[in-house]
């Protein structure tokens, strides 16, 4: 935690923990992920990893800590304005707009940089019209990346899991992040449909400038394209570092593994 | 985009027709004047299905008080136009906009609650309405307000609703419409999206309280007295039989229900008891075969007979969404 190491950290959660009731989920939490990398959030079931990042994402407050994002703090504010600040996610469980039509539910994320006002919107005029002709296009390029632009027009509802999986990123992405928190995004698909997501995470990576933070039980995809990894058991990090050094380490073999190794 | 506005012109010119009709009919004697209220009252009626549509079906908010911002919006403009001669239109737009301001500050405290229990604050906030009119002897009390001057015609009515029909169509295919629905289907969703969900939720609220008080003013200025007994919770129940008959989520099916329900009880004006019995068979065989509504998310502009009426996207790709371009017919 030297300083000089603060100016290059796009988030940084210092000391953070979370107490529910008498229940610890995460205490002494120290983290940090620097502008461009791709580093992953793995432990085992009921370690605290979902509750790390609805501690990123404002869902919840911590109970001590502090949370930094690109220099200025997120704690106390509410979800909505940090990911107008530059966070988005998705969810472990799909919460899609499941009755809105694929096109919709990314059209729904850009809604923050949307520029114009109500009086524009009913009488159908000034900004209105170039405004959504630029969000529909935007959308669609976005559903292209991710192999749904034929299916724009269907109801989210009505997508195959692995399409509903994709499409929430896609809408993550339309929030237009700089980091961008991925919740299991590889739970239930196949092999092959995992190492096209793979792929694909590497790919938006490069194309947005994207900071990606993921938590995953899928071990080929987390060693496969992290670059760091933190491994979290009951609410606290026992380890953190390189794909290599994690698959090493004594104290993830023994949490993941049980017995003394 | 330019076949939107298109579209909303070809829209206005087929409400233009229904309304030269339906003129032509009353000035004409043929509709008797038994009809003619009826119609007056439709129009009044689908001003408040449509808006409380916003609230309870775009924005999943469930509202049981539409009629305490009615009861608002017809005080306010009858006190205006009976006792201060202020022209008819403006009285409207002061019904309005009280309505409005009202909507907006009840809606900040009960907002923050869900589901059963936004309705039945809601509730109580109308009847706390209804019954603080009751007690203002200035309006008339429990006997109601009389010799109000009668200034709404079919006119009036026809070009009002057609307004709120464009503003409510207009808003619904908007990025803020947009917002609204996100918050009906997944609420968490929608605030992790960037959206502000309070403010979304007060903003539908307050915009569906205010043409509630257009509605309400409308139908004061129809009859020569008005009573607290007009607006109480039988009415906002009504209004919330045609909004879940139509489908909520749906301009159309609000128009339609807002017909529907008016006619069943015109045609059973002879035998009122009989009306709650065949309303409530009506919800009941709904919700066993047509949960949905009768329109349930369907635009009656997304069926194949209205796309030929209107004009295609440029694109095949453009979306059939803002097609909902003109569900806004008589």
């Amino acid at each position: 935690m030297a300083e000089a190491k603060e100016d290059k950290a796009l988030l940084r959660a210092t000391d953070v923990s979370e107490v529910f009731g008498g229940l610890k989920a995460v205490a002494d939490f120290n983290f940090h992920i620097d502008k461009g990398e791709l580093v992953g959030l793995i432990g085992p079931n009921g370690a605290g990893k979902t509750t790390a990042f609805n501690l990123f994402t404002g869902v919840y407050q911590p109970t001590t800590g502090q949370i930094v994002f690109d220099g200025k703090s997120i704690v106390g504010l509410k979800p909505y304005q940090i990911t107008q600040r530059g966070i988005a996610r998705t969810f472990q469980n799909i919460r899609l707009f499941s009755e809105l039509t694929v096109l919709d539910n990314v059209k729904i994320a850009f809604h923050f940089h949307v520029k114009y006002g109500l009086l524009e919107t009913v009488l159908r005029m000034g900004r209105y019209f170039t405004e959504e002709e630029r969000i529909d296009k935007e959308a669609r390029d976005l559903l292209k990346i991710f192999h749904l632009e034929d299916k724009a027009d269907e109801v989210a509802k009505n997508l195959p899991y692995g399409a509903q999986r994709r499409l929430e990123i896609a809408r993550a992405l339309a929030a237009k992040p700089k980091l961008l928190l991925l919740d299991e995004p590889a739970a239930g698909m196949n092999p092959q449909e995992t190492k096209e997501l793979m792929d694909m995470i590497r790919w938006i990576r490069k194309e947005f400038g994207l900071t990606v933070l993921l938590i995953e039980h899928d071990m080929s995809l987390v060693m496969g394209i992290c670059e760091r990894i933190y491994v979290l058991e009951y609410g606290q990090i026992i380890a953190s570092g390189t794909p290599e050094v994690i698959q090493k380490d004594p104290e993830v073999i023994r949490a993941y593994l049980g017995g003394e190794a | 985009m330019k076949y939107l506005r298109i579209n909303d012109l070809k829209m206005l010119a087929l409400a233009m027709v229904i309304f030269a009709v339906l003129q032509l009919l009353i000035t004409g004697h043929i509709m008797s004047s038994f009809w003619q209220l009826n119609l007056i009252i439709i129009g009044i009626n689908v001003i408040m299905s449509v808006s409380l549509n916003l609230i309870n079906g775009y924005t999943g908010q469930f509202s049981l008080g539409h009629a305490g911002f009615m009861a608002v919006g017809a005080y306010v403009s009858i006190v205006l136009t009976t006792n201060f001669q202020v022209p008819f239109f403006f009285a409207i737009l002061a019904g309005a906009i009280a309505a409005g301001i009202l909507g907006f500050l009840i809606g900040i405290p009960t907002l923050r609650l869900r589901g059963d229990y936004l309705a039945i604050a809601t509730l109580g906030m109308s009847e706390i309405i209804r019954i603080c009119i009751m007690n203002i002897q200035y309006v008339g009390g429990a006997a109601g307000f009389k010799g109000i001057p009668h200034h709404t015609t079919f006119a009036w009515v026809f070009f009002f609703m057609l307004f709120t029909l464009f503003f409510i169509k207009n808003f619904v295919n908007s990025t803020d419409g947009r917002a609204c629905l996100a918050i009906r289907e997944n609420e968490i969703a929608a605030e992790s999206m960037g959206i502000n969900t309070t403010k979304y939720k007060i903003m539908a609220f307050t915009i569906g309280a205010s043409f509630a008080g257009v509605a309400g003013a409308l139908f004061g200025h129809a009859f020569y007295l008005v009573s607290p007994n007009s607006f109480t919770f039988m009415q906002s129940f009504n209004y919330l039989i045609m909004v879940v008959l139509g489908g909520l989520g749906s301009i159309t099916g609000s128009i339609a229900g807002a017909f529907v329900v008016t006619f069943i009880s015109a045609a059973l004006a002879s035998w009122p008891e009989f009306r709650m019995i065949i309303y409530a068979l009506a919800l009941i065989l709904m919700m066993f075969y047509r949960p949905q509504g009768l329109f349930g998310y369907m635009e009656v502009t997304n069926t194949a007979l209205f796309r030929k009426f209107l004009s295609k996207p440029a694109v095949k790709t453009a979306t059939d969404n803002s097609e909902k371009g003109g569900s806004a017919n008589g």
